[in-house]
């Protein structure tokens, strides 16, 4: 386990030195990111403009909420965004060199590619949080700094558990890359609002099927010490971690199955 | 006429051969649809107007404007800089054609491929799961001059970004800004009519609107002549500076031999 | 080392757009053969007769349809990391190199993925950079490398950890006739020296020439040759040919035994079965010669006589 980090990390270094040589593009690439990525907050503004509150949200809950959701799609974008390309990678064949060496797929996947360039919607949520932080009167205890803390990694696992699953896909069909797209960009995207403006089944979905609710919903309520506006049980925002392990399982089941089938039926 | 009709079938057909990904992108659409929808309803809950919309021509906008975004493709499009990358555009240079009027056919072939297969679906969905708004039927035919106008504009503003490929080593870089500037004044994000006052009037003032807001606002029956107008003008200057980049572009190409 | 028993793949493929019709395609049919450990042979066969299919099986990367496969003792189907830490692959026409990087960076990375300890790694890529002479290019970028050069790396990169048994396919595609003895040395010396079992796919008969004492020859989804160079060259490479320069320019010779396949001013080219010394005989009665050659029947005449008797199993190889 310990050396698959250490693997991984070797992996992921040897792109970075590589894309490090075109280093003038690499920050020019990083700062479109960040200005690219902060229409989406810019958004946000300009709906505040025209009303005090979002449901039940006023515009500095919401940015911590946006600051949470564009950190950890960022991140995840970082890890596993280029899973969008996988069904190239297997049209030309390169996924039979990963089936050749000693070491899981879905982790040699992994390690394939890391685009520094997606950091830079990193830095913009960053930015947008500690502006969130600051102007909120959070009354800090441990266990909101601990959940706050533990909301990032545990939301960039759902999220990547999520785009996994739908990455799956890719051993199927060649073309039906932009279903992903719904669910991970348009995941991004939702996980951005309160999901209390969202309809009834769309809620549920959220929270039960496809568990986005939990990068940033249930965590923001928790850390603001808001009260939930649905009157969903309280136990819910401190289980993101549980659910980030529920769907990795979820996730490698479905790596799993999707590899097999390519193994029988691919040619 | 005739080589132009058969570019704009090749633009058609090169969307059209992969039914399967234009299905996908209907669903994506739908939807971004239903998110967008759901944000900006709820904005309507502590109002009933913003700019002169209510709620329900803000919902006609949100599911126009997914269903006009492939048509007018507001995202990036970099076919032309790809060709300069890998060189081939000196055989595209040397033909007799006008780099310009080939994309120009190419995305007019493109257009109604997607306005019948990504717009279409999408709207339905809309319309049938929440109450739109409809024009009167010399407004309809506005509004398809009103695309049309967009596509082009859109292409104008297009093929600029991507010729400075010409100039540029990654053209990634001045997507990203483009996109990022067009994306938010062309009302995609949301209608302009959201935005204070002043943003108002600079959007209105950029190209970026003719894209998405003016057909819109004809289907919505809230525009202006002039508003037509300035779609024309728009279209005609970000082509008129297209040929003027082009020109140099291509002494460029010359001048180092390729 | 490979044992494969009435191996078979079959694929559906769907042929049409929305009316779907299924179509059962069988890529292998009922194969059988054996390998035993540090022998070094060639899998041949037209495009699309099941060759990489074959090879995708022994690899692990398909699963079979139907029989047993056992390579170095294990199920390739079920224990592919086991095996892929004993076995090498290289893809003639896929690079499994990183190619922004160094080379060495390529080598220090698979290092790790094989988990080599350190000193056998050292040892074994000093020597590859002797045999195949790496050092001029070892900081090279991947990008930037010729195709031999890169042909060269990927075979350094199939076996730093070691294998027993390394698989290649179409390794010596491209390269230019220096580059091509060179590859063929270093696998000729890794199989004699280490002992490591090769299995090469190739279309170029050269190969097979001058590195394999044994063929396999697949045709559609079957095995239809499986034996020894010379024992090919008996069977189907019965008739040789004797170049003849004569004297003068002359219309073809008749000779018994012998049929002219072409003539070029003074040089003739007879074809014939059996004893040369015979036929020589016979010619140097009947026509003044300067000098004589006798070649060898090439083995692509020989391979095309194979497909052909294939599909007409009636008929000998005939011309």
């Amino acid at each position: 386990m310990v050396d698959a980090a250490f693997l991984w990390g070797r992996l992921v270094g040897a792109q970075i030195r590589s894309q490090a040589q075109y280093r003038v593009s690499l920050v020019l690439e990083i700062l479109g990111a960040f200005l690219l990525s902060f229409i989406d907050f810019l958004a946000i503004v300009v709906i505040f403009h025209n009303t005090p509150r979002l449901a039940e949200w006023d515009v500095q809950e919401v940015a911590f909420l946006y600051a949470l959701s564009s950190i950890s799609f960022a991140l995840t974008d970082l890890l596993i965004g280029h899973l969008d390309q996988f069904p190239q990678k297997i049209r030309d064949g390169n996924f039979d060199i990963m089936l050749v060496r000693p070491r899981g797929t879905l982790f040699q996947v992994l390690g394939s590619d890391f685009q520094m360039r997606r950091l830079g919607k990193a830095f913009q949520g960053a930015a947008v949080l500690a502006y969130a932080l600051t102007v909120l009167h959070v009354h800090w205890t441990i266990a909101r700094v601990a959940v706050l803390l533990i909301s990032v990694p545990a939301g960039v696992v759902i999220f990547a558990s999520v785009w996994v699953v739908f990455g799956c896909m890719a051993f199927w069909t060649t073309d039906g890359g932009e279903f992903t797209n719904a669910f991970t960009y348009g995941g991004n995207f939702l996980a951005q609002y309160p999901i209390d403006i969202y309809s009834a089944w769309l809620r549920r979905f959220l929270a039960y099927a496809v568990p986005l609710a939990f990068v940033c919903y249930f965590p923001a309520l928790f850390v603001l010490g808001k009260h939930d506006p649905l009157g969903l049980p309280r136990a819910l925002q401190v289980a993101s971690p549980s659910v980030a392990i529920v769907t990795t399982l979820v996730a490698g089941c479905a790596w799993r199955f999707a590899v097999r089938h390519c193994r029988s039926a691919g040619g | 006429m005739r080589l132009e009709w058969e570019i704009a079938k090749r633009g058609w057909r090169r969307y059209a051969a992969y039914p399967l990904a234009t299905v996908a992108g209907m669903f994506t659409n739908t939807i971004f649809g239903f998110l967008q929808a759901y944000i900006l309803l709820a904005v309507y809950r502590h109002r009933t107007s913003v700019g002169g919309y209510d709620s329900h021509d803000t919902l006609t906008y949100v599911w126009l404007v997914q269903a006009l975004l492939m048509t007018v493709y507001a995202f990036g499009w970099q076919e032309l800089a790809l060709r300069v990358r890998d060189g081939s555009i000196t055989s595209d240079l040397s033909r007799p054609l006008n780099a310009q009027r080939y994309w120009l056919a190419f995305d007019l072939g493109r257009a109604p491929y997607h306005f019948v297969f990504r717009g279409i679906v999408p709207f339905v969905v809309g319309a049938l799961v929440f109450r739109l708004h409809y024009p009167n039927p010399i407004d309809g035919v506005v509004f398809l001059v009103s695309v049309l106008l967009a596509v082009v504009a859109s292409l104008g503003f297009r093929f600029l970004y991507n010729l400075t490929a010409f100039w540029v080593l990654d053209v990634r870089g001045v997507m990203m800004v483009a996109l990022t500037i067009s994306l938010f004044f062309s009302g995609m994000i949301m209608p302009l009519t959201f935005f204070p006052t002043w943003l108002r009037e600079l959007a209105r003032a950029l190209p970026f609107a003719s894209f998405l807001q003016t057909p819109v606002d004809v289907w919505l029956g809230q525009y202006h002549a002039w508003e037509l107008g300035l779609q024309v003008l728009w279209a005609a200057v970000l082509l008129a500076l297209g040929q003027v980049v082009l020109r140099r572009a291509t002494q460029r190409v010359v001048v180092q031999g390729g | 080392m490979i044992e494969v028993e009435h191996l078979a793949k079959r694929f559906v493929v769907r042929r049409g757009r929305f009316r779907r019709e299924r179509h059962v395609v069988e890529a292998v049919k009922d194969i059988s053969f054996r390998v035993e450990r540090g022998e070094l042979l060639g899998y041949l066969g037209p495009n699309g007769a099941g060759k990489s299919t074959t090879i995708k099986m022994l690899t692990g990367i398909l699963v079979p349809s139907d029989g047993r496969v056992s390579v170095a003792g294990l199920t390739p189907s079920r224990q592919r990391i086991e095996l892929a830490k004993r076995i090498g692959a290289m893809f003639g026409q896929r690079i499994q190199l990183w190619w922004d990087l160094p080379l060495v960076d390529s080598f220090d990375l698979l290092r790790h993925i094989y988990k080599v300890p350190a000193d056998r790694y050292r040892t074994n890529l000093a020597r590859f950079r002797d045999v195949l002479d790496l050092d001029s290019f070892l900081r090279t970028p991947v990008r930037q490398l010729s195709l031999g050069q890169r042909i060269r790396g990927e075979l350094t990169a199939a076996m730093l950890h070691g294998p027993e048994l390394l698989f290649l396919d179409e390794p010596t595609i491209g390269l230019d006739v220096v580059a091509k003895q060179r590859v063929r040395d270093f696998l000729i010396e890794i199989n004699r020296e280490d002992g490591v079992t090769v299995l090469l796919t190739t279309h170029d008969l050269g190969d097979i020439e001058r590195m394999c004492e044994r063929l396999l020859v697949i045709d559609h989804g079957s095995l239809i040759w499986d034996g020894g160079i010379a024992e090919l060259r008996e069977r189907y490479g019965a008739e040789r040919t004797l170049i003849l320069d004569l004297e003068e320019p002359a219309p073809p010779l008749e000779i018994p035994g012998a049929r002219v396949e072409r003539v070029d001013g003074p040089r003739q080219w007879l074809r014939f079965r059996g004893s040369a010394a015979e036929l020589t005989a016979r010619v140097a009665a009947s026509a003044r010669l300067v000098d004589l050659q006798i070649a060898e029947t090439d083995i692509e005449e020989i391979v095309r006589s194979i497909y052909s008797s294939s599909r007409d199993p009636s008929g000998t190889a005939s011309r």
